[in-house]
């Protein structure tokens, strides 16, 4: 039983894995945010069994936490923001999206060589993981850097945040609880003023396009 | 090579030939039902063969011998396919000849019989089947080998027979690249079947048509044996999938009572495949052709994935 439960948490970080995945592929908004609510689902699934396994019950606070916040809440906040800005369209993106993929085929072969020898050095039950982690931050760092709007952008940042806690519970079973509310409310204030932030770039510009953020002077 | 074996084989294969079109008829009439439709009759793929068996077979002209024997040449090998894959039991005949690979290269060959067929005639309809056919197929090749390749990591050999043992009669184990390949063989399998976010069965419109375009020409019993030999490939990825990612119930070598068990165990699962595939067939809309290897691509890189989280994490 206790084995199968430490298999899980490999399933669920290949979960996330294909998620980062999938996001990369993805050109529809209102999908991005579904997916980015099956990411923190899963997250908070893998945050609730390696506290079941190394007995940490602050694990399972941290798990329901992730659950409010990035299965119920940012959700709902993404959900009206693309609601109120109009923007379900198709993601517009910088390089074709097999070329994305390809490159991010490179970054999960780059994390899990980087990661091995580090793994090795862990105790942890779920050390494998910790190459998959890093895999999840860099591919949603990719997502950042190829999507030119404004609404990928920011679901780029929560997912590659829901990468940095998977590593942080996958490695070190956990962060003390003090740091790991105040990443949750960051990212929390985070989303909101990068929503005000959303609706005063289509205000300047009439556009989400963050490339018209490249000049400083109006002409 | 022992009786049994031999036995197993045997009935592998007639099985195939008998329920292949009931397979076909399931889905189609899940199909049916999950789109507010009236359903056809189960039996509905079996009466339509019958009616091409009787009909006259109508050849063009200018065919070339290669015409005629492109149906027997898929037919066979979709025959052979479905006797390669484990279905029933992992002690077959035929398990020590032929491994996954050769398995692909089965797939292959009727693919290139029945695209140069297609073109043989001279017919555009003909030319551009064949066309966008050998373009799902190139794609979709080397994902089914990554995926077969994943699976065989696991096992440490290609022998379908053999990676079903393995997975099947071992404790229970949880394989995180499985699951990931298990959702790149589900892709690769609907683009390779001609199913719908690739290409619609059902329609004969020239703007979107890859399997139907390609056998637009044949009639009679030649069209007869291209329907069947569409149920079998059909057939053959769904056994292929149940013996990869849902192994259990096939019977062992040694045992030739259990071989009675798996029947009805393959058909339930079977059954339950059937529906799942006419479910993913209503809720996604066919996809337009240029994102065909984008999506085939995809299956491709998780099938990658699978490979690396494999090495990664040893299972």
């Amino acid at each position: 039983m206790t084995s199968l439960l430490a298999q899980s948490i490999n399933l669920f970080a290949v979960v996330l894995l294909v998620l980062a995945f999938a996001m990369i592929a993805q050109r529809r908004i209102l999908t991005l945010i579904h997916l980015f609510t099956l990411q923190g689902a899963a997250l908070a699934a893998a945050t609730l069994i390696v506290g079941f396994l190394t007995g940490q019950h602050h694990l399972y606070y941290s798990a329901a936490m992730t659950f409010v916040l990035k299965v119920i809440l940012i959700p709902i906040l993404l959900h009206r923001v693309i609601e109120r800005l109009n923007v379900r369209w198709d993601v517009e993106t910088l390089f074709n999206i097999p070329t994305t993929m390809l490159i991010g085929i490179v970054l999960v072969i780059f994390a899990f060589n980087l990661a091995a020898p580090i793994a090795g050095l862990s105790a942890s039950i779920a050390r494998g993981t910790l190459g998959i982690a890093l895999a999840c931050v860099l591919l949603s760092f990719l997502m950042m850097i190829v999507r030119a709007k404004a609404v990928p952008q920011v679901i780029g940042f929560l997912s590659m945040e829901n990468g940095l806690f998977f590593a942080a519970t996958a490695a070190t079973s956990g962060m003390p609880m003090i740091v790991e509310l105040g990443i949750a409310f960051d990212v929390l204030v985070g989303i909101l003023i990068l929503g005000v932030f959303m609706f005063q770039i289509r205000e300047q510009f009439d556009s989400l396009d963050i490339r018209h953020l490249e000049k400083l002077k109006e002409d | 090579m022992t009786f049994t074996g031999l036995f197993a084989q045997l009935l592998a294969i007639v099985l195939a030939l008998a329920l292949a079109p009931l397979l076909t008829g399931w889905v189609n009439q899940w199909r049916a039902w999950l789109q507010n439709r009236r359903a056809p009759s189960l039996l509905q793929p079996y009466r339509v063969l019958h009616k091409l068996f009787n009909k006259e077979s109508v050849v063009a002209e200018t065919a070339s011998p290669l015409f005629r024997v492109a149906p027997y040449v898929m037919f066979g090998s979709m025959a052979l396919a479905c006797g390669i894959a484990p279905t029933l039991s992992t002690d077959l005949s035929l398990a020590p000849a032929a491994d996954a690979i050769a398995l692909v290269g089965l797939f292959a060959l009727a693919r290139v019989f029945i695209s140069l067929a297609a073109m043989d005639i001279g017919t555009s309809f003909g030319t551009l089947g064949a066309r966008r056919e050998m373009l799902v197929g190139f794609l979709a090749e080397p994902a089914l080998l990554m995926v077969l390749f994943s699976a065989s990591l696991i096992t440490q050999s290609t022998s379908l027979a053999k990676i079903v043992e393995t997975l099947a009669h071992q404790p229970f184990a949880i394989y995180p690249s499985l699951a990931v390949a298990g959702v790149a063989f589900t892709m690769v399998s609907l683009a390779e079947n001609a199913r719908v976010p690739v290409d619609n069965p059902a329609t004969h419109l020239e703007l979107t048509m890859i399997h139907e375009a390609l056998i637009l020409e044949y009639s009679g019993r030649h069209l007869a044996l291209v329907e069947w030999a569409a149920s079998l490939k059909l057939f053959a990825y769904s056994c292929i999938g149940l013996a990869l990612f849902v192994p259990w119930g096939i019977a062992e070598a040694g045992t030739p009572l259990t071989i009675l068990f798996a029947i009805p165990v393959l058909v339930a699962k079977l059954a339950i495949g059937g529906v799942l595939l006419a479910l993913i067939e209503t809720i996604n809309a066919k996809m337009r052709l240029f994102r065909v290897p984008e999506f085939l691509a995809t299956a491709f890189l998780l099938a990658v994935i699978a490979l690396l989280v494999h090495v990664l994490l040893g299972a």
